[in-house]
């Protein structure tokens, strides 16, 4: 802090998302000290865990990769990428290094690369939670062995410890596995002796770059600039500004308590925080308190559960558009006691569901008596069972049902529209979350393994 | 009666975490937030009618400065489950755009 205020360039809300040279090249000449992003959430669901894949394509990833250590390279400042490859399962992190390295090649720099993998390993956790070590937050209950080996990958949350540690180590580049999104944003500042509450509360506020600016999609990112005595932020494109409002709105998103967020080591609260604004650009933070409170590293683990098979359907039949709730309640019993009849106990404890788009597919509540019918709904079909095999059966054992099944019995059959051949599509299975735990440490590193590339001494050697 | 969507600008849902959803209403200005921010129809009772949730567990907070409240509560399946129908919670506000409020308690 002897040199003014510590400046941090996010560029963007997710690695992969869009980061705009531009932008990057205006929060260097500003004055940046690092370039820190996320690259991933739970948001989009246990399958990128529990497979280790990315949701965003390689290409988009190295696009970004490829501006942002550029940039990082020529103006000698560190980029630090937390929650790699969506998911941040130590898979995730190797896919983000293998495109690293290739980039690395393509742009003829030899960066210092710091892996920090927080993949855990199941019998240490069972051997934690049975020393009480691992408590449940809502709505969960206490953890149980069985629960853990359901899991594919479980991963832990990483705080800024690893991340100041990389940096001390001389890093360049730092791709960690899954942290919390303000972890990675605020770790170079609290390495340099920045004030904790306006570090934490200025990397929530840019966690997910321009989405805490005025014109949200006008620009991808931000420039977070803490002082002692507080934050300002700003948006990296010149013709789009922050207030006071689009700054503050921006603790609501995503969280549930709108004034305090539970990180690794403590609480950030901000209660007392003072949005003003600071001139046309940029809004000023004061009042922004961190609470220390034991470590707490919070665990993600992803289970692949059974199978589904589904199918889809459109349907503009007036006559059943009409009376579409008795259609759907008609066709869903029917459906049962075919699967019954064909293939009967093998089946096993299967699950049909008949989701009505167009009508109320995405609550599955009945709409009120007197609701105008629609014009056409699409009626997806999705099977659930024990295996992808049997899944697949069902929906085959279902097909000329959902396909002809009439509204009236004593009418010629109709045909409804399938929208692909074969009109049955294996899915894969259920991916789900299961943990929704924490786990108590002595040291905030020691759940995470680093892992050091440093491509100086590979061209050395 | 006034419902929700008469006196917000703006109401969103989305998924906090996999296993709670948070649920924002802006309301359109300082006087409607006055009157409905601690609307009893919009108590713990609506979200367990509406969603299934377990009423003891939702949370709820004024936030004055944008005449916001906001409503977490957690989800009955984990997201992604069998069932799931809005991987991301993005479409839930809607069922409560036509709640009928009642401004019993202005504060």
């Amino acid at each position: 802090m002897r040199d003014g205020p510590i400046k941090i360039l996010v560029p963007t809300g997710s690695l992969g998302a869009g980061a705009l040279e531009a932008e990057v090249a205006y929060g260097v000449a500003q004055g940046a000290r690092a370039i820190a992003t996320d690259a991933g959430s739970t948001d989009s669901g246990a399958a990128y865990l529990a497979l280790g894949i990315s949701k965003n394509n390689r290409g988009s990833v190295k696009r970004d990769l490829t501006i942002l250590m550029k940039a990082g390279a020529q103006a000698g400042i560190p980029l630090i990428i937390g929650t790699s490859g969506q998911a941040g399962g130590d898979r995730n992190v190797d896919w983000t290094r293998d495109i690293v390295l290739e980039v690395a090649g393509e742009l003829g720099i030899s960066p210092k690369i710091a892996l920090l993998y927080s993949e855990q390993d199941k019998a240490d956790l069972k051997a934690r939670n049975a020393a009480g070590k691992i408590r449940p937050l809502p709505p969960l209950g206490p953890l149980d062995d069985a629960t853990i080996d359901s899991c594919e990958h479980i991963v832990a949350a990483m705080g800024p410890e690893p991340y100041m540690a990389a940096l001390r180590g001389g890093a360049d580049i730092i791709l960690g596995g899954r942290t919390t999104d303000t972890a990675v944003i605020a770790c170079f500042a609290l390495l340099h002796g920045a004030p904790s509450g306006p570090s934490w509360h200025a990397a929530k506020i840019a966690e997910c770059g321009a989405q805490a600016t005025a014109v949200r999609n006008k620009g991808a990112g931000v420039l977070i600039s803490i002082g002692a005595d507080g934050f300002e932020v700003e948006p990296l494109s010149f013709d789009n500004w922050c207030d006071p409002e689009s700054v503050s709105a921006h603790m609501l998103y995503e969280n549930s308590d709108p004034f305090r967020l539970t990180e690794p080591g403590g609480v950030l609260d901000v209660t007392q925080a003072v949005y003003t604004q600071a001139d046309k650009r940029s809004v000023k933070v004061t009042g922004s308190v961190w609470e220390p409170m034991p470590y707490t590293l919070k665990l993600e683990g992803a289970a692949a559960s059974r199978f589904q098979t589904v199918m889809l359907i459109g349907i503009q039949d007036p006559d059943v558009l009409a009376d579409i709730d008795t259609f759907h309640d008609n066709l869903l019993e029917a459906l049962n006691q075919r699967v019954h009849a064909t293939i009967g106990a093998a089946a096993g404890d299967f699950h049909i569901s008949l989701r009505l788009y167009g009508w109320n597919a995405l609550s599955g509540d009945r709409p009120p008596k007197g609701t105008p019918p629609p014009r056409e709904v699409g009626v997806l079909f999705v099977a659930t069972a024990d295996t992808q095999e049997m899944a697949s059966q069902i929906a085959k054992a279902c097909n000329p049902y959902f396909f002809h099944y009439p509204l009236f019995m004593d009418r010629e059959l109709p045909s409804y529209g399938f929208a692909f051949s074969p009109a049955d599509i294996d899915r894969g299975p259920v991916f789900e979350f299961k943990l929704n735990h924490v786990v108590e440490v002595d040291d905030p590193l020691e759940l995470v393994r680093t892992v050091w590339i440093d491509l100086r001494n590979e061209e050395a050697a | 009666m006034t419902t929700v969507k008469d006196v917000c600008r703006h109401v969103r849902s989305k998924n906090a975490g996999p296993f709670w959803v948070t649920v924002d209403l802006f309301f359109d200005g300082e006087a409607n937030f006055r009157r409905y921010h601690d609307s009893a129809a919009l108590g713990p009772d609506l979200f367990a009618r509406l969603y299934g949730a377990d009423p003891t567990l939702v949370k709820r907070f004024a936030v004055p400065s944008l005449h916001v409240v906001k409503i977490s509560y957690p989800r009955v399946t984990a997201q992604g489950g069998m069932v799931e129908r809005d991987m991301h919670a993005g479409q839930q506000y809607v069922r409560l755009l036509d709640v009928e409020l009642d401004a019993e308690t202005v504060a």
